[in-house]
């Protein structure tokens, strides 16, 4: 794309630039599109497993009813309480849909279809996670409003705690990989299962950590059983509760948005991201976009297929799996997954083939003798 | 030309959100601009190339410092009145703080600009001309030359959170609240519960 904006005469910088900013929107708009039919996807199954038809009248299949929702919901009228933090009561939806637009960046969606291929992608991605959190607990302080608030705290508490063991578990993965590159972890995994499976989670060490990634997902991204942030029963809507219009519209479009991302990230992480299943050449004639989206969308039934059949964790049951159970097994599965490799010698083969010389260099640099690499200063 | 743009756009919002940070009156809209410059300090690290420094600070400070700071502030009860009340007391100390910190900053400035750093040239060129990413590079150095150093932190770090869970581990005291036992809990299953029963019409139940 930078090679076109560059042949209508824009200098290199200056096309890269625009060529950046095109990708951005399209790929949010692809996002915001998916969010929109994977909410209708969302209802289809938990009117299938509750024995109910699901939207069904705007649209064939009612599937332009997510369309119709975000019509109405584009027409109201936005309410903000008198007592609110009007600044920050206005700032947190559209954080929070911020924040879940930009981790897609890093995400590739096929072998070099991604925005930005940075080397810390993965980190990139926890940390625009761990943003996701000041939406929440701002928009329950400044609805100056009870159920909001508690709902904030219990939020709060909550993304913190399962992003500790998510990190534990991305470094596991890394630790295989050897590398922070989401593109570069996808390729890692062709035939890494004997040699026939492109998936990290056939390991017996990943298995375990990707049920672990899964379940922490579940509860990163506030979804049943860990949906305390919106618990009905007892509080209201939670931290959506003083929200209207499109300000609680970018709430559950930003909420959806991480769902999906999520997913994706189980799919990039230890199911192959866009190689096909197998390790077999006539597989690889499927477009990668296509397995990636495929494995997704799976990845997504099973978020709704939970939503649908289990109940809701008690807060203390969700503080005891998070702190007493994923994090000293995330813990204790890194230091045996390091000796694991250390001593089947997967790190050799990983620092002769990618990381380059100087990196020993520079270790070695000694003050008395001036390297290439000190020559320049 | 668009690196200018981007830097100045960075460090204008720092500057811009650290003197909100103490001007502002509300303390939660102090923690906020607070996170504002983190953020954009991050923006910064990524211009000179520290892309891993930078994921770093929001994810540490971004994402887990400042929320606390939030947490706190938001649960405070604060008497504004009160707290402008020590203004002119508090001046002076103030002022001597941040000449001290205006000194070191001075300071740091002359030397860096001195020379003698072994690790990279002033305008931060050369870890960029050894063409490695910067995890590998700070993990090199990290696990190589300053395993040591990175070690004793690791471990003055954990002797803190050890101390921090003996100061305020409380044994729980004997009658008080029973303790749950989660497995005990799901365990139970109704027939442990309830009973069964079909009195006659104004018996009564005896259990």
């Amino acid at each position: 794309m930078t090679a076109f904006f560059q042949s209508l005469g824009l200098s290199y910088e200056w096309a890269w630039t625009v060529a950046t900013v095109a990708a951005i929107v399209i790929v949010s708009l692809l996002v915001m599109f998916s969010v929109a039919m994977v909410i209708y996807v969302d209802r289809k199954v938990l009117g299938a497993i509750m024995l109910r038809r699901g939207p069904n009248v705007v649209g064939p299949f009612g599937l332009l009813q997510s369309f119709a929702d975000g019509l109405k919901v584009f027409l109201q009228e936005t309410i903000i309480p008198t007592a609110a933090n009007k600044g920050i009561f206005l700032l947190a939806p559209i954080i929070t849909f911020t924040v879940a637009l930009a981790a897609w960046a890093v995400i590739p969606f096929w072998d070099g279809g991604v925005i930005a291929d940075i080397n810390v992608g993965l980190l990139y991605i926890l940390a625009i996670s761990s943003m996701g959190v000041y939406g929440v607990v701002m928009s329950g302080w400044a609805s100056n409003s009870k159920y909001p608030f508690f709902s904030a705290m219990r939020a709060s508490a909550q993304m913190i705690s399962y992003e500790v063991s998510i990190g534990f578990v991305l470094v596991c993965v890394v630790l295989f990989a050897g590398t922070f590159n989401l593109s570069g972890i996808v390729n890692a995994q062709q035939g890494f299962g004997f040699g026939l499976i492109n998936a990290y989670a056939v390991h017996p060490l990943l298995f375990p950590m990707w049920v672990v990634f899964f379940i922490s997902a579940l509860a990163e991204t506030a979804r049943a059983p860990f949906d305390l942030t919106e618990a009905e029963s007892e509080l209201v809507a939670g931290y959506q509760t003083e929200y209207s219009s499109m300000s609680f519209a970018l709430f559950w479009l930003g909420e959806y948005a991480n769902i999906l991302l999520m997913c994706s990230l189980n799919t990039l992480l230890f199911w192959g991201g866009w190689l096909p299943p197998i390790d077999w050449a006539p597989l690889y004639l499927v477009p990668g976009i296509i397995w990636f989206l495929l494995k997704t969308f799976a990845f997504f039934l099973m978020f709704s297929w939970i939503w649908a059949t289990v109940p809701r964790y008690r807060y203390d049951q969700l503080m005891r799996l998070g702190w007493k159970v994923f994090l000293p097994m995330s813990l204790l599965f890194v230091a045996v997954t390091s000796g694991y490799l250390m001593a089947t010698g997967h790190f050799d083969k990983v620092s002769t083939a990618d990381m380059p010389a100087p990196a020993t260099e520079i270790v070695e640099a000694n003050p008395a003798q001036p390297t290439a690499v000190r020559g320049q200063s | 030309m668009i690196q200018a743009i981007a830097f100045y756009f960075f460090a204008t919002i720092v500057v811009g959100a650290a003197v909100m940070t103490i001007m502002a009156k509300n303390p939660v809209h102090s923690v906020l601009w607070l996170i504002m410059a983190f953020f954009n300090a991050a923006g910064l690290m990524v211009l000179v190339g520290a892309e891993f420094i930078a994921m770093l600070l929001v994810i540490v400070y971004v994402g887990a410092v400042a929320v606390l700071f939030l947490f706190v502030v938001m649960m405070l009860d604060i008497d504004f009145a009160a707290m402008r009340a020590g203004f002119s007391r508090n001046a002076p100390l103030g002022l001597a703080v941040a000449a001290v910190l205006l000194a070191e900053l001075l300071l740091a400035v002359g030397a860096y600009n001195a020379g003698g750093i072994t690790l990279g040239s002033p305008d931060g060129s050369a870890m960029q001309a050894a063409e490695v990413s910067n995890i590998e590079a700070l993990g090199a150095l990290l696990y190589g030359r300053y395993i040591l150093l990175f070690e004793i932190a690791g471990i003055i770090l954990l002797v803190a959170m050890i101390g921090a869970i003996v100061l305020t581990f409380q044994p729980p005291k004997p009658g008080a609240r029973a303790r749950q036992d989660v497995g005990k809990q799901t365990r139970r299953r109704p027939e442990d519960a309830t009973v069964m029963k079909n009195p006659e019409i104004g018996q009564g139940v005896e259990l």
